[in-house]
């Protein structure tokens, strides 16, 4: 059998999504982004609305979110994604707006951005990676860092008394008037990763609604910062982070 | 390059009106609520109606908050350099904390007006024109008090005729919002009483 | 006849941004500011124009709505005072380097730190040498009427998308709280989505098959790249600098001594000339308009030929320094400012021209 004969639209088990740029991810081996990015990306390719989508990229590893994917977007500063979102789907109701943001720019230096567009109940879509940890700046303690979990700036593991509680935001915003749909998802295996895209796809979805923010929260390792193979991460994971943030939705509209 | 809208400015008024160049720097104080703001408001309006340029400064922050007021006008024929004075050509006072305030800021030869409700010390100096005016009693007594301001200003505009009725009307008109326009005439018939009871009580030496 | 009205600095501001066709506003209050939102929220501009008009949770929030709503290529702007504007400094910072057009206004107030809610001028530094972190400048606009105030903010958005950068106007609270005779002028009309498609083909309007993605950012981790982008930055300025200086000369033709002063405080000098003059005083009156790109070119000219120069602002002596390196040590420069809200009589500015300047 050829080359040529092997490739072939019949065999496709496995394409890059067209969504994505050329650009090699930089992400680690093992990390959720990737998987998230293209969960979003597919989902805007299925809904057919490219030309209509503008999404904000946010500050830390996600931050060059836009070298990978092939749609317009903007890079917010530290924590303020959800203020420029409020903005651009205000400004242009007709467009599908959503955020990238990882927990300590959404749970940390963006909680007022987060918590007040989620109040106001502005129309788009939020995606929050929650790994419980700071990656991009070399694996500090993050508003989500397990109690006991150890991070470079809590080295003998967290300790509430003195840095204070894990922040479950995700919980937190459920509650707010203006939040339409909220959930909790993970994309460590092949189910998880089919039940975050339905679940993307809804939160993308829900913007045709004008009922306010779809959030989507996935709980994620980072095997860099946790200094873990992908493998031991994805189990401490289920193992430790699941029991603390655990899956599934939190709101869900009434049909 | 020179700013083209101040370059407007400056030109306004010559070819129209060809008259003597007047500027008119007022200071109208006392406490807050007794309409000095307003007042003052109206009359820079009427100025604008009557082709001049207008400025209007308050005092602003805390010491608006229940103290006292005071708002800097000035009318004039040509653009207004500072908005904001240290001496006047008129000062209208309507408390006492004002007369102690503004009395020595009226420049020689200019006019102070007051009224005398409330005032314990009466102006004192004898190289200024000094005129009351009981607009309080007169407005308490015809049970009018929401445009006692007005009768004041009807006052001042006895002494100093630069704005016409005819603008103060255009004036009136403009400041109040439109829900108000049924209490021009009463606003109008105060400006005519206040022109009436105003009195001169000094000539400058 | 065009429509005259009497506004504070502040309403003409609002009244100027809905004229101008703008499409946003976000905003959060602050002393002696706060007429700008009220303003707006009272004239319903979603339904004069459709404009977008938004309280915002913070300055810092407010800042960053702009950010997100120029990188689609809309007009946006959001005003502040002092303290307010140092939180912005964060996403100013970032729309020079993302080259976004917006308009900041600056209704200052006395400082540091909470300061005084009475006028000032002492954010001149902040708002012409920068502000925020990074090489960049902004337009800086200082009107000293209230005319001047709306004329600007329309002069503004045009600049800031002439260069694809943040433009401030840089009032005070004098201006924002003075009510003057405006000319009002016609209702410029929203641009519509294929009009700002055309316009900005660099905007995030949603990306189609004919085009690259737009993306809108200030990070490039390559410093090669950063540094070429940094000196595109740097051309943008030194062209703005060529083309984009405005200023004013009163009675400067016969004059002797001048001063420099914007804003309100050239308003006060105005008087301090004419009090001056009749006393035999031949001063005149430098006024910059654009405070960057500053007016060097004409100071350096009549330092030739007076005597001395006296910049009065309301600060500890912050333009100064931008006089003196204009003037270059050919004629003495001094400097004469209140603080703390305090606003200089023009009698004292006059006394201090001849305590300084004349018999100094």
């Amino acid at each position: 059998m050829t080359r040529e004969e092997i490739i072939k639209k019949e065999n496709i088990v496995y394409r890059k999504t067209p969504l994505f740029t050329d650009k090699p991810l930089s992400y680690c081996p093992g990390c959720g982004h990737g998987t998230v990015h293209r969960l979003i990306l597919e989902t805007i390719e299925e809904m057919g609305i490219t030309s209509q989508t503008i999404g904000v990229a946010p500050v830390g590893c996600a931050v060059l979110a836009y070298e990978f994917m092939d749609i317009d977007m903007m890079q917010a500063a530290h924590g303020r994604a959800p203020a420029l979102a409020t903005a651009v789907k205000r400004l242009n109701p007709d467009q599908f707006v959503f955020t990238y943001q990882g927990d300590g720019d959404l749970a940390a230096i963006g909680t007022c951005e987060t918590i007040h567009a989620c109040n106001r109940g502005e129309n788009f879509t939020m995606i929050f990676i929650n790994n419980g940890i700071y990656g991009m700046t070399g694996g500090q303690m993050a508003p989500t860092t397990l109690p006991g979990m150890k991070s470079s700036t809590s080295p003998y593991g967290r300790d509430v008394k003195m840095m204070g509680n894990p922040l479950k935001i995700t919980e937190l915003i459920a509650q707010l008037p203006g939040t339409y749909f909220v959930t909790r998802q993970a994309v460590h295996t092949p189910a998880a990763v089919r039940k975050c895209k339905k679940a993307i796809r809804k939160a993308f979805e829900n913007q045709k609604l004008d009922k306010g923010i779809s959030f989507v929260e996935v709980v994620s390792n980072c095997n860099s910062g946790w200094k873990m193979t992908p493998v031991q991460a994805n189990k401490w994971m289920e193992e430790n982070m699941f029991p603390f943030y655990p899956l599934g939705d939190i709101k869900v509209p009434k049909e | 390059m020179q700013s083209a809208i101040n370059k407007k400015q400056r030109t306004t008024n010559i070819e129209l009106f060809n008259l003597k160049k007047m500027t008119e720097e007022i200071i109208i104080a006392g406490f807050g609520g007794q309409g000095v703001l307003s007042m003052g408001k109206i009359l820079a309006y009427s100025g604008i109606m009557q082709n001049k340029e207008v400025s209007w400064m308050p005092s602003y922050g805390p010491e608006m908050r229940g103290g006292t007021a005071n708002v800097t006008v000035i009318i004039s024929d040509e653009r207004i350099s500072s908005p904001i004075l240290t001496s006047y050509d008129t000062a209208i006072i309507l408390n006492q904390q004002s007369m102690d305030k503004f009395e020595k800021s009226v420049k020689v030869g200019g006019c102070l007006i007051y009224d005398g409700n409330g005032i314990t010390r009466h102006p004192e100096r004898k190289d200024i024109n000094i005129y009351r005016i009981d607009a309080n009693d007169e407005a308490a007594k015809q049970g009018i008090l929401k445009v006692f301001n007005m009768m004041v200003l009807g006052g001042y505009l006895k002494v100093k005729p630069i704005i016409s009725s005819e603008f103060v009307r255009k004036g009136l008109e403009k400041s109040l919002p439109a829900r108000h326009h049924d209490m021009i005439p009463e606003n109008e018939k105060a400006v005519e009483i206040g022109k009436k009871i105003i009195k001169q009580i000094h000539a400058a030496n | 006849m065009k429509e005259l009205r009497l506004m504070k600095g502040n309403e003409a501001i609002a009244e100027a941004a809905i004229r101008a066709g703008a499409d946003g506003y976000f905003g959060y209050p602050i002393t002696p500011q706060s007429e700008v939102l009220e303003y707006l929220m009272a004239q319903k501009p979603h339904e004069r124009t459709g404009m977008v008009v938004l309280q915002a949770e913070s300055e810092v929030a407010a800042i960053n709505m702009v950010y997100g709503g120029a990188s689609c290529g809309k007009k946006v702007m959001t005003s502040s005072s002092s303290p307010g504007i140092s939180l912005k400094m964060e996403g100013i910072s970032y729309m020079a380097g993302a080259e976004l057009p917006g308009l900041i206004v600056n209704v200052t107030r006395g400082g540091p730190g909470l300061g005084t809610i009475q006028p000032s001028q002492s954010d001149y530094f902040q708002a012409t040498k920068g502000g925020g972190h990074g090489d960049y400048r902004l337009i800086v606009l200082a009107p000293a009427s209230v005319q001047e105030t709306y004329d600007f903010v329309k002069l503004s958005f045009d600049l800031a998308f002439k260069y694809r950068n943040p433009v401030m106007i840089l009032t005070d609270g004098i201006i924002g709280q003075m009510m003057e005779k405006v000319e009002l002028g016609d209702q410029i009309p929203r641009s519509t989505r294929e009009e700002i498609i055309k316009a900005c083909p660099w905007a995030t309007t949603g990306k189609t098959p004919d085009r690259q993605r737009s993306v809108i950012t200030s990070l490039d981790l390559d410093s090669n790249k950063q540094e070429k982008h940094v000196l595109k930055l740097g051309a943008k300025y030194d062209k703005m600098e060529q083309d984009e200086v405005r200023f004013e000369k009163i009675n400067c033709d016969d004059a002797e001594y001048i001063f420099v002063a914007f804003g309100s405080s050239a308003r006060i000098c105005q008087k301090s000339i004419e009090i001056g003059r009749a006393k035999g005083i031949k001063v005149g009156l430098i006024r910059p308009i654009t405070l960057f790109p500053f007016p060097k070119k004409p100071i350096a000219e009549i330092a030739n030929k007076v005597k001395g120069i006296l910049t009065v602002e309301m600060n500890l002596g912050q333009m100064i320094e931008d006089v003196r390196l204009a003037v270059n040590g050919k004629v003495k420069v001094e400097h004469y400012g209140r603080t703390g809200g305090i606003i200089p009589t023009p009698e004292e500015v006059l006394i201090a021209l001849e305590q300084k300047i004349i018999g100094g």
